[in-house]
């Protein structure tokens, strides 16, 4: 389990990243490393020590669809929406996905265990249709695979 | 006898089952106490062949295709020799032989992070040519090679350089776009994994060439992989002098950093990039001023993608000449087709331009995997056209494409089935443009939307709202900022204008 944020840390790991040009994407990587999401506490400070506005700071956090302002599943699955991956059948894998899990786009499971994301394309387009499952590549993905994929993540 | 192994660490190799197949080869030759040495290649490109295994024999590295965890024990039972899953000799095999590997010329034959491998099998000579030049000769080497923008833009390298090398500046950078969001596409991924010292020492004579001495790759987040392998290779290229203060021992420096996106399609688009690197919102710039004047951090900055870059030591090592007698028309050198979505032979293809796509479709890649007709083929990823087969006569290069209301963009190629809906794919091409929008502009943000809402009136049997998409994709073409405003109606209208029946919808059919 991920930590509770603290001021204290945030601030350590925004100082590790004060020596970069344009720091501001390795912090709330580095604070999404360490939290599983980006605590919204961190936004103040950021722009204190950054110097710029709150809002900057949130709005380039809320550009960027890989950074959360909340704690995703226990396992997050990511499902490739993209054409090559169309081409190889993903759609009926994704609506396979959403029905078996209950869950839309982006959502979370009741029991927290799984959330479910769309990504455009992770470059393995030769082998769709293409998912990420807690950051490793799997290739291949049929309905059954998806399946398997769940109990094993899920157990 | 000890036995040496391949099994690539690429990716798509990994997404195969590449990991449990070096566990299972690891526990077998524990069991039976046999000496194997297990090398991680980068990838060979034949994507249908992974997870692939080769063994280094006599003649040759020979190769198993397709190897589960459970074909192990058989395979240590035939000594490596015949068996059911053997390919023969892996560069005997026609989809590797009768290609011209530049640009990927050790990519699957040396393991990615050896540099006494990289330097055996031709690396580091085109830097070692580069310090003995000016950085105007150099740039003269790039503009005669014809290297055109490997992105997808197509803008000559070597004119892009010539501007940052005259520009006067205390600090020039390199950065390199590694934002592959293009689907259909993962050469830059590929050749990152697979040899990453040849993207370095790119940037490295890119940076001796213009007087950059800092640079940046900016890789996608969906690209862990590959992140892991650069980060690792610069750490073994600073300890090697192919980066730092003093390159390979000359008086010129240049180091470089690893960055990582976060999830938007459109920092792809170099101005968004930059924004992006700054530690902004991924929002395009309107131009002038170009980033070759000021770039990242207002300063003049070399963009470059991936393959443009690393394709430059061999321009450097064999002569822009060698280079530029490969090819076709304007487009000079050679080209890593990205074969993808429902195909037989699905992988990297690295040959020279001048394929026509009914070869590059049927002959390299096989036809359709699931054995149907072909009906459509989107090359140059989410922003380019849909060609039908009516069109496979159209040679491979930049001017003949767009001569076809196309783009060869990133070199992808998603092949499609008779089942396709292309209504379907260009209300897609639409949707996906709505979510990437960096909303800068208005044809694109507010477009994207209305083409959306506009095919789902085609679908619903209103045959009045297609002049409308065809007035909106117009709007878009002409009034985007950047390319994903501006190309997204080249999927849109290439389906409408090839597979019109697909859009023309009767009431009673969509009810």
């Amino acid at each position: 389990m991920p930590a509770t944020p603290s001021e204290e840390r945030v601030r350590e790991i925004i100082a590790d990243h004060l020596a970069l040009e344009g720091p501001l994407l390795p912090i709330f990587h580095a604070l999404q490393a360490e939290y599983g999401h980006v605590p919204q506490l961190a936004i103040p400070v950021i722009a204190e020590v950054l110097n710029i506005g709150r809002a900057e700071v949130h709005g380039t956090m809320s550009f960027y669809h890989d950074f959360r302002e909340e704690p995703a599943g226990r396992h997050v699955v990511k499902l490739c929406r993209a054409e090559a991956c169309q081409a190889a059948g993903s759609d009926r894998v994704a609506d396979h996905a959403r029905e078996t899990l209950g869950v839309d786009w982006h959502g979370t499971t009741k029991n927290g265990a799984v959330t479910l994301e769309p990504v455009f394309c992770l470059g393995l387009c030769a082998c769709g249709p293409a998912a990420m499952v807690d950051g490793k590549v799997v290739g291949l993905v049929t309905k059954k695979r998806f399946d398997k994929i769940i109990a094993e993540i899920d157990a | 006898m000890s036995l040496t192994i391949y099994i690539s660490r690429d990716a798509a190799a990994k997404a195969c089952g590449a990991e449990e197949l070096v566990a299972a080869v690891r526990a077998e030759a524990a069991k039976r106490g046999q000496d194997v040495t297990i090398i991680r290649n980068g990838s060979r490109g034949m994507v249908w062949l992974e997870p692939l295994l080769e063994v280094a024999t006599p003649a040759g590295r020979t190769g198993f295709g397709m190897v589960g965890a459970d074909d192990v024990p058989s395979l240590f039972d035939a000594n490596f020799g015949d068996h059911p899953k053997a390919v023969g000799l892996v560069e005997e095999i026609p989809f590797f032989k009768n290609q011209t590997r530049l640009t990927f010329a050790r990519c699957g034959r040396t393991d990615p992070l050896s540099m006494l491998e990289y330097e055996a099998e031709g690396g580091l000579k085109g830097l070692r040519r580069a310090l003995q030049l000016t950085g105007a000769e150099i740039v003269k080497e790039v503009t005669d090679s014809g290297l055109r923008g490997r992105g997808g833009a197509g803008f000559p390298t070597g004119i892009k350089w010539k501007t940052v090398h005259e520009a006067q500046a205390d600090q020039k950078y390199i950065v390199c776009n590694a934002d592959e969001g293009d689907s259909a596409t993962f050469a830059d991924r590929m050749i990152m994994e697979g040899d990453p010292f040849v993207l370095i020492e790119g940037m490295a004579i890119a940076g001796v060439a213009v007087g950059a001495t800092k640079g940046y790759v900016y890789i996608r987040s969906e690209y862990p992989d590959a992140i892991k392998v650069m980060d690792d290779a610069l750490k073994i290229a600073r300890a090697t002098g192919l980066l730092g203060r003093t390159l390979l021992g000359s008086d010129r420096a240049f180091d470089m950093e690893v960055r990582v996106g976060a999830g938007a399609y459109v920092c792809g688009e170099e101005t968004s990039l930059l924004n992006s690197l700054e530690g902004k919102r991924g929002i395009v710039r309107a131009k002038p001023p170009l980033p070759a004047l000021q770039g990242f951090m207002g300063k003049p900055t070399v963009v470059n993608n991936v393959i443009s870059l690393a394709t430059i030591p061999v321009i450097m090592d064999r002569g822009a000449a060698f280079y530029r007698d490969f090819g076709l028309g304007r487009s000079r050198g050679t080209i890593p087709l990205q074969i993808a979505g429902n195909v037989k032979y699905g992988g990297l293809y690295e040959t020279a331009f001048g394929l026509t796509l009914g070869e590059i479709v049927n002959d390299i890649g096989g036809g359709t995997f699931s054995g149907r007709p072909v009906k459509a083929v989107q090359v140059g990823g989410p922003l380019g056209a849909y060609f039908p087969t009516s069109l496979f006569d159209t040679p491979f290069g930049y001017e003949e494409f767009a001569g076809k209301d196309g783009l060869i963009g990133h070199a992808g190629l998603t092949i499609f089935d008779d089942r396709a809906d292309m209504l379907k794919m260009a209300r897609f091409a639409m949707e996906f443009c709505a979510i990437e929008s960096c909303g800068k502009c208005t044809p694109c943000r507010i477009g994207a939307v209305r083409g959306v809402e506009t095919v789902d009136r085609i679908a619903a049997g209103d045959p009045s709202a297609m002049p409308i998409l065809k007035d909106l994709c117009h709007t878009m073409k002409l009034g985007s900022l950047c390319a994903l405003g501006g190309f997204t109606p080249y999927p849109v209208m290439s389906a409408v204008t090839h597979f019109p029946d697909d859009f023309a919808r009767s009431k009673e059919a969509a009810e």
